[in-house]
């Protein structure tokens, strides 16, 4: 980097490796403005009284960027990750996800995307530090080590704290082209490390978007519009500005908002309203999609993969094996119930979210407001839960839509009513597949054809090209078995109902579809669930280690006691595997899930604590989906309304949970979704072994009711 | 006007006999470490203590509370030193962390009641919703609590 590219102003010298300093203006910074910096990157800076500061581009919904990335510029930095401050970015390109296009955090990418410009930031900062002390002692720069926040020079027992060389060593030339420590050098990445926000959430400190408190903030409700194709068609305004408390009633793009000195008003207000909605044009129903999925399903769809010719492989083959499967609509209910705090002045727009797309919300904020994007102010909080569904910024618009209105600052909080009822869910998906067995048992040809409206044809229109959704064949296309001849062919189902990213987009449904149907091939080869995989999986392919490994890991040959049963299943989720074994009883008429033992490879390990914590936390996800979960629709609107019709697994039905990984030094993959997809089949295929019952329709209670 | 004492501080809060504690602690005495998760009983993320036992603030009316002893997480130690805060840390329990004021909660009134639960004890007492499925480790910090270890 050239030294034209440095940024001066005042004492403080700053450095950006993706984009200029407006990143720097980061809220909450303890960095005192005006002091000396070192700032190699819009992520880090240093000031003079030793504060190390990273600038979390990334949100923090659980998943643990907040210590696992301050531990990738920890190791080169030579700085402890306990003493690192970290704040939440603002929206700046410098944060931009190079993988996702924008400013988001989703897709499983924090650790992939920064794995390498983390580094970088840290040796940048390190190698300036070390040059800096090498001239002011005179010394060449190779005899100073940096360690633990100071330089030494060893020799002439010389040290300096890093604070007090940043002013000097931001005058510098950046390093082009550090040199990154080996990985036989690693102390920091790769062991485990106790998260650092555990104290702030064991105590409630931990600020989410819907603990923010402002000077003569109001609280708002809405009365939503409860069918996806509907409008208001009256309500009655007066009657809940009589209720105490109530200040103003507003209507927004959602239905009516009712705006409160606090919630209980807020929602007592709404209740006053005695809103009336009308269904709309063509009101979704479950029954009447599903009844259409089944029909479409039977005709080819837009080919998104043709290797060999399939239909004739299948015709030709010794024994051919056909079956549907269809998996519900289902929402993300996270903890933290939906909500936005805004403050539309003159000047610009202030917005408090907890969000998992900064760069969208900032858009949209200016667009609703009619400002300029520089004029929006977007705080980040701590996210109670992600899950995709708050890479949605619906919540904010109502904030904003609110604000605008009233001219004071507005909290909007969901109840967890409207969470479920106005999602955007995970889409349901009908896969019919076949497929023909040679005289071996092998795989000679297999055909699918999914049907599943396309989350990309909403959300990134432009990656949606003739009649495909690049990402809908996740986990079905892009199959790891070998198969001489395979068909897929994907059918867009267009529904009125929003559809979005849930945990492991598209693999959460296909992995199911396709795990069970290599089970049924099994079972009709006569071959063992596993070693029927085995058959399918050349050795020393990364598919066929994490499958031994999980097989290994969970007995798979040794005996079970008397009345539990095993499943297996396979899934990827972009470039990562994972393999999973389901042990089961039955209570009767109904499936205990007793045991999950997981193996997954998601390249190079940052932190193996977050990284466990989080695979057993997707698993349970994709367990509570696959157990209980589905949304409904009739005449356009959720059947569904809170945790009492869309149960969640607790405590007293937690399976014992065994992850282990597979040793990689390749680049780090996803971490935070690989743990879904491979659950529901594995206990399917289970349910399968114990009950000669085959599930093609989830949830499992539908069976078992 | 009812008079609510909080962590041991009286508070008198203007409210209707029929709002939910839950609200009088957040919107109007301003502790936010009590959350919202559902607002019917069901996910327990509101879990505070009356009178020592564990509470869904959602769920009980201000009137029902006024009288009584009221303890939020923020009353629960000042400091975060209290043995569940201790082996939250310990064991590393939480992800996103929006249920483990309510998940602590619950787990403190049970010890304060079987200081040495079994596992059958910790199922009966801890219904707490956790989405990101932190359970194991919640059951691991209780005992770890209990043992006096963390």
């Amino acid at each position: 980097m050239q030294r034209s590219h440095f940024l001066t102003s005042g004492a403080a010298l700053v450095v950006a490796v993706h984009a200029p300093v407006r990143a720097l203006a980061a809220t909450g910074s303890p960095s005192a403005s005006g002091a000396a910096k070192l700032s190699p990157s819009a992520w880090l800076r240093i000031d003079e009284h030793d504060v190390v500061t990273v600038v979390l581009g990334k949100s923090e919904m659980g998943q643990g960027v907040n210590t696992s990335l301050p531990m990738i510029v920890a190791e080169e930095l030579e700085y402890p990750v306990e003493r690192m401050h970290v704040v939440f970015a603002p929206p700046d390109p410098a944060f931009k996800d190079p993988f996702l296009g924008g400013q988001q955090t989703g897709g499983s990418t924090s650790v992939k995307s920064t794995f390498e410009p983390l580094r970088t930031a840290g040796a940048r900062a390190r190698e300036m530090l070390v040059a800096a002390a090498a001239k002011r002692w005179n010394v060449a720069a190779a005899e100073c080590t940096a360690r633990n926040g100071t330089v030494v020079h060893a020799a002439s027992h010389r040290s300096a704290r890093y604070g007090e060389l940043v002013a000097d060593a931001a005058a510098l030339p950046v390093p082009e082209k550090p040199a990154l420590k080996p990985r036989e050098a690693w102390t920091v990445i790769g062991k485990g490390r106790k998260r650092l926000d555990t104290l702030a959430k064991a105590t409630g400190k931990a600020q989410y978007g819907i603990d923010v408190r402002l000077p003569g903030m109001l609280i708002a409700t809405i009365a939503k519009t409860p069918s996806m194709t509907g409008h208001v068609l009256g309500y009655d305004a007066a009657a809940a500005k009589k209720v105490k408390g109530v200040r103003a009633v507003v209507p927004v793009s959602s239905g009516i908002a009712v705006v409160a000195d606090n919630y209980w008003s807020a929602q007592q207000g709404k209740n006053a309203l005695n809103a009336r909605f009308a269904a709309g044009p063509k009101p979704p129903s479950t029954a009447h999609i599903a009844a259409d999925a089944r029909a479409l399903v039977k005709t080819e769809g837009a080919v998104g993969r043709n290797d060999g010719d399939a239909a004739r492989a299948i015709a030709g083959a010794a024994k051919t094996v056909s079956a549907t499967y269809e998996a519900p609509y289902l929402a993300h209910t996270t903890m933290e119930p939906m909500n936005a705090t805004a403050h539309v002045t003159r000047a610009g727009v202030e917005v408090w979210a907890p969000t998992q797309s900064q760069e969208l919300a900032q858009s949209v904020i200016a667009k609703i407001a009619g400002v300029k994007p520089e004029q929006v102010t977007l705080h980040t909080t701590f996210l109670g839960g992600g899950f995709g569904r708050r890479l949605e910024v619906d919540y904010i618009q109502d904030a904003v839509e609110i604000a605008k209105a009233v001219r004071v600052p507005v909290k909007v909080v969901w109840s967890r009513e409207d969470d479920i009822q106005h999602d955007f869910y995970r889409p349901a998906a009908t896969t019919a597949m076949s497929a023909g067995l040679d005289a071996n048992g092998k795989i000679a040809g297999m055909k699918s054809t999914l049907v599943c409206q396309s989350i990309v044809k909403r959300a990134l229109p432009a990656l949606f090209k003739n009649g495909l959704d690049p990402l809908a064949g996740f986990g079905l296309a892009d199959v790891q078995y070998t198969i001489p001849n395979f068909h897929y062919s994907y059918h867009h189902q267009e529904t009125g109902i929003p559809v979005g990213f849930w945990r492991a987009p598209y693999s959460n449904a296909n992995a199911w579809s396709t795990e069970s149907f290599i089970d049924e091939l099994a079972h009709a080869a006569g071959r063992d669930p596993y070693a029927f995989r085995q058959d399918h999986l050349p050795p020393g392919t990364r598919a066929r280690t994490v499958l031994d490994l999980a097989a290994t890991t969970a007995g798979w040959s040794t005996p079970l006691p008397k009345g539990v049963f095993r499943g297996i299943a396979f899934a990827t989720w972009d470039d990562s595997m994972i393999a999973t074994v389901a042990e089961i009883s039955m209570n009767g008429k109904t499936p205990h899930v007793r045991r999950l033992v997981s193996a997954v490879d998601v390249g190079t390990i940052v932190n193996p604590l977050s990284l466990e914590a989080q695979v057993t936390s997707a698993m349970l996800y994709g367990l509570s989906a696959a157990l209980t979960q589905k949304v409904t629709f009739t005449n356009g609107a959720v059947d569904q309304h809170n945790f009492y019709d869309y149960t969640v697994l607790r405590q007293d039905a937690v399976p014992l949970m065994t992850v282990v990984f597979v040793p990689s030094t390749e680049k780090p993959s996803g971490a935070g979704e690989i743990g879904t997809p491979p659950v529901a089949p594995a206990v399917t295929n289970a349910i399968f072994a114990a009950t000669g019952k085959r599930i093609r329709s989830l949830p499992i209670s539908d069976t078992f009711a | 006007m009812y008079r609510l004492t909080i962590n041991g501080v009286a508070h008198q809060v203007d409210a209707p006999s029929d709002m939910p504690l839950l609200w009088a602690i957040r919107d109007i005495v301003g502790l936010t470490g009590t959350k919202f998760g559902c607002g019917v009983a069901q996910c327990g993320a509101c879990t505070v203590h009356l009178d020592g036992q564990a509470a869904r603030s959602c769920s009980v009316t201000v009137a029902e509370s006024a009288g009584k002893k009221i303890t939020t997480i923020e009353g629960l130690s000042p400091q975060g030193s209290h043995p569940l805060q201790k082996a939250w840390v310990a064991e590393d329990v939480p992800q996103c962390g929006y249920c483990q004021p309510g998940q602590i909660m619950a787990a403190a009134a049970l010890l304060a009641h079987k200081p040495k639960p079994s596992d059958a004890d910790i199922t009966e007492a801890m219904t707490n919703i956790c989405r990101c499925g932190c359970y194991s480790r919640i059951r691991k910090a209780i005992h770890t609590a209990a043992n006096g270890i963390a």
